[in-house]
């Protein structure tokens, strides 16, 4: 009897299944129904145009999961584009301004962290100062330039697929990267730390989890993300200028959000982050293709967020409501005649 | 603090690893010089007889749709297209610094396989990829307003040329306050080509003899929002108290410097010019804050490009330069250096003639 729970199919509707689902129908519907959509170079259009947010959101899941978040992203990605840009012009080698612009992205990321864990401020007010500043900067090293002759080679991999198939070339890595994000946030000690401290930080502190240092990791590890984002933006976009990736932070936080990753913390699923972010790329591609407006999109899109941060709380409320009813249900026999 | 020596390890490692590389060379700017001089599509041939084609699609892709500047001038190329028996769309972004979201609109319009682009770049380079591969798949693309590298696109419709503009912009505001004084100009976006380009000449008329006594203070940027260049303008004047006129090369600029002017204690004192539209600098110049402004017919700048457009598409030219083309009413046009086609010298305005004007 107890064993037949297991095959409830309530156990296995959780919120990123059903955003996975929804993305699911949709490719399937518009394959179907869109013409110009199925063919590979409109899918590789729709997956080099998202790479950028699917890059950002994965250590973006790791913070939101551990109940922190970094709005300074797209500021990150925008400097890291415009030293690139200003290094280039000055006769350095790529070679070198890639990596020197990793590490620039890690020091942003690490002081965001520093911010957040030795001040103990908000990561909500240090990032939102962060963002402003960031981009300030990314400013004052570029100007009003863009710098869109970067070696052919380089462009080639931002822009370019694997032969006539719909895959980018950037793809690989991405996918790379997120196995990495997958097995670190599922599958390790350091995965279970982040879910423990957004759940309580106090009761993950307690139980030995170095917080902190986590959290500063994890800061410093999306800074660096954000830079190598801000790199595959300049190349895929063959443009490195100040004003790059403005408002990236926003839709990836969209996308991470309606991929069921908790706003509070301590919930979440890669999965679903990675679904949350096609669909709304996929969303936004066949919304073009069949000519709604600018505007009509970001209204769809606006709609859709507030739906996923409201969907999974009604979900949880219902459940929880079910559960007591049950274990009331239970109960009742064993207090007979409270009075 | 364990914490603090790995990251410092790793910052050390990494350092010395660029430096390493840097050692060892590799692709720099001047090792690469990737000047591919293939200008695209430009080898197919062109008949000057070719019939022109009816029943093609066009799409106007504006920096930004909703600007009022673009609606008129894609609204002159809707005029045009239906006149020549083709039909019109127009989609973009509502930001008019969003490059990515035009790239994807490019995109989605070489999907849409439409028979030609006419699209106003909000970056030279960043659209460069996307607008090759609309080629590579048939489609012509125009670009007007505001260009792409010459590579990116067979023509680029001019509104006159950035020279013109800019120079006598500062000629119109040195002879309004007789040559003495402090300038400052309010532009758009940083980073919006034309305007820059615009710059550069004003600043380069402004090293002539006869301006000896007018001293440019500040380049000020709007970013072509309303409210921004509004303030922008007051805090120029709380700045330089001395100033005596504003060049704004944006019709956004330009009404709010004049809004500004007219209901503050600098007008009369402080000259406002620039590009603007009729319509919505007319109060103003009959108010006396603003005594001459000057711009191109928006307008017919759509329409030329969408006469370009479809005389590319039906192979009558193909954007070599010194080819023609005819364009309805506007007459006969001549293909410049690098795929420039010029609409002509910029139309001042002023008390006398602003009403026989209507955009």
């Amino acid at each position: 009897m107890a064993d037949l729970k297991h095959l409830d199919v309530r156990n296995y509707v959780r919120w990123d299944t059903v955003v996975g689902a929804l993305l699911i129908a949709l490719l399937v519907g518009s394959f179907s129904f869109v013409d110009n959509f199925g063919n590979a170079l409109n899918l590789s259009f729709l997956i080099g145009n998202t790479l950028p947010i699917a890059l950002i959101a994965l250590p973006m899941t790791m913070l939101v999961v551990s109940g922190e978040i970094d709005l300074s992203v797209g500021s990150t990605a925008g400097l890291s584009g415009a030293v690139m840009g200003a290094l280039w012009n000055g006769g350095m080698a790529i070679e070198t301004i890639i990596p020197l612009c990793l590490l620039l992205g890690l020091v942003c990321g690490l002081v965001n962290g520093l911010l957040v864990t030795k001040l103990g401020l908000p990561s909500l007010a240090v990032t939102i100062g962060t963002l402003a500043a960031y981009r300030g900067i990314a400013q004052i090293v570029l100007g009003a330039n863009s710098v869109t002759d970067f070696p052919e080679q380089y462009l080639d991999f931002g822009a370019g697929r694997i032969g006539d198939t719909f895959i980018p070339k950037a793809a690989v890595l991405w996918v790379i990267l997120l196995v990495i994000a997958g097995v670190v946030l599922h599958a390790t000690p350091v995965g279970r730390s982040l879910f423990a401290t957004g759940a309580s930080e106090e009761a993950a502190r307690f139980a030995g989890i170095r917080v902190k240092r986590l959290k500063l990791v994890t800061f410093a590890v999306t800074g660096l993300m954000a830079s190598l984002t801000g790199i595959f933006w300049a190349l895929h976009y063959a443009s490195a200028r100040y004003d790059n990736a403005t408002g990236l932070e926003l839709s990836v936080v969209a996308a991470v959000l309606l991929g069921g990753i908790d706003f509070d913390g301590g919930k979440g699923t890669i999965g679903g982050a990675v679904a949350g972010v096609f669909l709304l790329g996929a969303l936004q591609n066949v919304m073009s293709l069949v000519n709604v407006s600018a505007q009509s999109q970001i209204v769809v899109t606006g709609v859709l967020l507030v739906i996923s941060v409201l969907g999974p709380r009604v979900a949880r409320q219902i459940a929880t409501a079910r559960a007591r009813r049950r274990t009331a249900a239970t109960a009742a026999p064993a207090n007979t005649a409270p009075a | 603090m364990p914490i603090s020596q790995r990251i410092a390890a790793s910052v050390a490692a990494t350092a010395a690893l660029s430096i390493a590389l840097t050692a060892c060379g590799g692709t720099t700017k001047n090792s690469s010089s990737s000047s591919d001089s293939s200008s695209a599509a430009t080898s197919a041939s062109a008949d000057p007889n070719a019939p022109t084609k009816k029943g093609l699609t066009v799409a106007f892709l504006p920096k930004q749709v909703n600007n009022p500047y673009f609606t008129i001038s894609d609204n002159g190329g809707k005029k045009a297209l239906t006149a020549l028996g083709s039909s019109y769309k127009e989609v973009g972004t509502s930001s008019g610094t969003d490059t990515s979201g035009q790239v994807s609109y490019v995109n989605t319009l070489t999907q849409q396989q439409v028979n030609a682009i006419a699209v106003s770049a909000q970056d030279p380079g960043a659209l460069c990829t996307a607008l090759k591969q609309a080629m590579k798949n048939g489609i012509s693309v125009v670009t007007y307003d505001s260009d792409t590298n010459a590579d990116c696109r067979q023509l680029f419709i001019s509104q006159a040329s950035a020279e013109d503009l800019g120079r006598t912009e500062v000629q119109l505001l040195a002879k309004q306050i007789g040559y003495k004084g402090e300038i400052a100009i309010l532009s758009a976006a940083q980073t919006a080509t034309n305007q820059n380009t615009w710059i550069g000449f004003m600043k380069d008329e402004l090293k002539k003899a006869e301006y000896k006594n007018v001293k440019l203070v500040k380049v000020a940027y709007g970013n072509d929002d309303a409210q921004t260049s509004f303030q922008q303008t007051q805090g120029l004047l709380q700045q330089y108290p001395n100033l005596k006129g504003i060049i704004s090369p944006t019709t956004v600029g330009i009404k709010a410097a004049a809004q500004y002017i007219a209901g503050s204690k600098y007008k009369g004192k402080v000259q406002v010019t620039g590009l603007g539209t009729p319509n919505d600098m007319r109060a103003y110049v009959k108010n006396g804050t603003v005594t001459a402004f000057e711009l191109w017919d928006p307008s017919k700048l759509g329409e030329l490009a969408a006469y370009a457009s479809v005389a590319l598409a039906s192979g009558q030219i193909s954007g070599t330069s010194g080819q023609t083309f005819k364009a309805g009413d506007l007459g006969t046009f001549t293909i410049g250096d690098k795929g420039t086609v010029l609409l002509g010298k910029p139309t001042v305005f002023n008390k006398a003639n602003i009403d026989s004007f209507d955009f």
